[in-house]
């Protein structure tokens, strides 16, 4: 049984992590009822660098960024974002302003155009016209392989992978400083994944924005991260450099790697 | 016997319980949804987006409703009427039957089971898909922009919709009062209008903006707060069209004690 005490934000007066650091998540647990999804998760991303969290389905990956955005709050631990603790409060618009998020299914609005789902946080800026929105929209567009004339259709009417594009672009179309990815990749075709993979090399590299990514795409996981971590039983299994993920000898990063059936990983969950 | 009598009562228990959880729950979700009219940011945009759709294109099923309803009425009044040589009062009764009762009570359920379920579904569909959650991300307030929206735009389009209810109902009667029962036009009108106050329409029209509010926040509710999977969203578009519906009814006793006791 875990010590709560522990993990009690009263009870651990830690000091804030290095300015270095831009996401940092101590021993934060997360349950849904008596399902411990999270069990205690110490991860950190340091400033401008891309962060993949692995793991198989169902560890709680999500569940993880989703904590640190602010959309679940986590039962124990403590969140940083940089250098300002944020798991016990509702995330205000300054630091939500920072974030940018590309959800797994997209989650475009049904009833906008692509446009204005791209332009969605745009336009809540009323110093710009709806026409500055649109143009800011179509470019971001552009930087994720979709044509202008995509804008003014709806989501409905784009297939998966274009979705996930436009999902891609409204993350970014803000310019945050954060930006979680969940699942990419997942449902494009090679091509377009490694277009994506090379969007957020480019976000991390020339803008310099912290990325945190979730994927079990291994080959995305080479060509996006800096950092990678192993998340399994509610437990950073592992973490390290991206280099040494192959050398590494963790048996669950090897199996997961390799795509081992054998291993510490039941295959069967 | 025993655990037969227990299970029983813990039955009623938990549904006391759960009808206790519920309306606690949607009060305060109504609460929510209030307090957003007057706090900035504003979406007059989407207002307007509801309204078309919750008003204007429930007008045909609303349209017909009242026009059969208004025929029947005048039918059965009139057969009903005969008996005591009381043929006269169709034009009275039916006008005063409609904008009363029939009108918003009918338009209320018809439009509880065009647009409640449709609310419901869509904001259901919106929390399975994440939609819900990229709108918080995106540093908007679903309540906000999905809620608020809805019940300000059914509040203020259902009393519009009833008072088409209306004038349609009392033509279904004159159709038939003219048409099939051989009433004089004139004296017809003469009769619908003679005995008709201006209290009967607008306890009518206040009427539909309650049944309007209710319409919109069942739905609402039941979406935002859907299970997960097609089965939850099955389950909220279900349960937003039988809560508003008893809540129009129950509601509309209330409402008839408030105008027309004593």
């Amino acid at each position: 049984m875990r010590d709560e005490a522990q993990h009690s934000p009263t009870a651990t007066a830690r000091p804030a992590p290095d300015p270095s650091v831009m996401i940092a998540m101590r021993n934060v647990a997360k349950s849904f009822g008596p399902k411990n999804v999270l069990v205690d998760v110490s991860l950190e991303a340091p400033r401008g660098q891309s962060v993949v969290i692995i793991g198989g389905s169902g560890t709680g990956k999500s569940v993880t960024i989703k904590s640190i955005i602010g959309l679940l709050e986590p039962d124990a631990g403590e969140i940083w974002v940089d250098g300002v603790r944020v798991d016990r409060r509702k995330r205000g618009d300054a630091l939500l302003a920072r974030f940018g998020m590309l959800f797994q299914g997209g989650a475009l609005f049904d009833s906008l155009p692509v446009w204005e789902n791209v332009a969605f946080r745009l336009r809540q800026d009323k110093t710009k016209t709806a026409a500055d929105c649109k143009e800011i929209a179509v470019e971001k567009l552009r930087r994720v392989g979709l044509k202008p004339e995509t804008a003014d259709l709806f989501p409905a009417e784009l297939s998966g992978g274009m979705q996930k594009r436009v999902g891609v672009a409204r993350a970014i179309a803000a310019d945050p400083e954060i930006i979680f990815f969940d699942e990419p990749t997942t449902g494009l075709d090679p091509i377009m994944s490694g277009v994506i993979n090379e969007l957020i090399r480019e976000l991390v590299v020339e803008i310099g924005a912290t990325a945190m990514t979730i994927t079990h795409d291994m080959s995305s996981v080479r060509a996006i991260a800096d950092r990678v971590a192993m998340l399994h039983e509610g437990v950073i299994q592992w973490e390290g450099p991206v280099s040494e993920i192959d050398s590494t000898l963790n048996p669950y990063v090897r199996q997961f790697v390799q795509g081992l059936a054998e291993g510490p990983i039941e295959a069967v969950r | 016997m025993i655990s037969l009598v227990l299970g029983i009562f813990a039955g009623i228990g938990a549904t006391i319980l759960g009808l206790a959880r519920f309306t606690g729950h949607a009060f305060v979700f109504a609460g929510s949804a209030v307090s957003h009219i007057f706090r900035p940011p504003f979406f007059p945009g989407e207002v307007l987006r509801q309204f078309m759709k919750i008003g204007y294109y429930s007008l045909p099923v609303v349209g017909m409703t009242a026009l059969f309803t208004g025929a029947v009425l005048a039918l059965q009044i009139y057969i009903g009427g005969s008996r005591f040589n009381a043929e006269s009062a169709v034009a009275s009764i039916v006008a005063i039957g409609i904008t009363r009762e029939l009108g918003p009570v009918l338009a209320g359920l018809m439009v509880a089971g065009r647009v409640s379920s449709a609310i419901a579904a869509e904001i259901a569909t919106m929390r399975v898909t994440e939609q819900i959650d990229a709108l918080v991300t995106l540093s908007t307030n679903p309540i906000k922009y999905l809620v608020t929206p809805r019940v300000v735009a059914a509040t203020l389009a259902l009393p519009l919709l009833v008072a088409v209810a209306d004038s349609i109902g009392i033509l279904g009667g004159f159709l038939i009062g003219v048409e099939r029962l051989d009433f004089n036009a004139a004296t017809y009108i003469r009769n619908t209008t003679e005995f008709l106050q201006l209290a009967d329409i607008t306890s009518g029209l206040w009427k539909a903006a309650v049944f309007g509010f209710i319409i919109a926040l069942m739905g609402c509710y039941h979406g935002y707060y859907s299970g997960r999977g097609a089965q939850g969203v099955g389950r909220a578009t279900t349960n937003a069209v039988v809560s508003a519906s008893i809540l129009i009814l129950a509601s509309n006793y209330v409402l008839t004690e408030l105008f027309f006791s004593a």
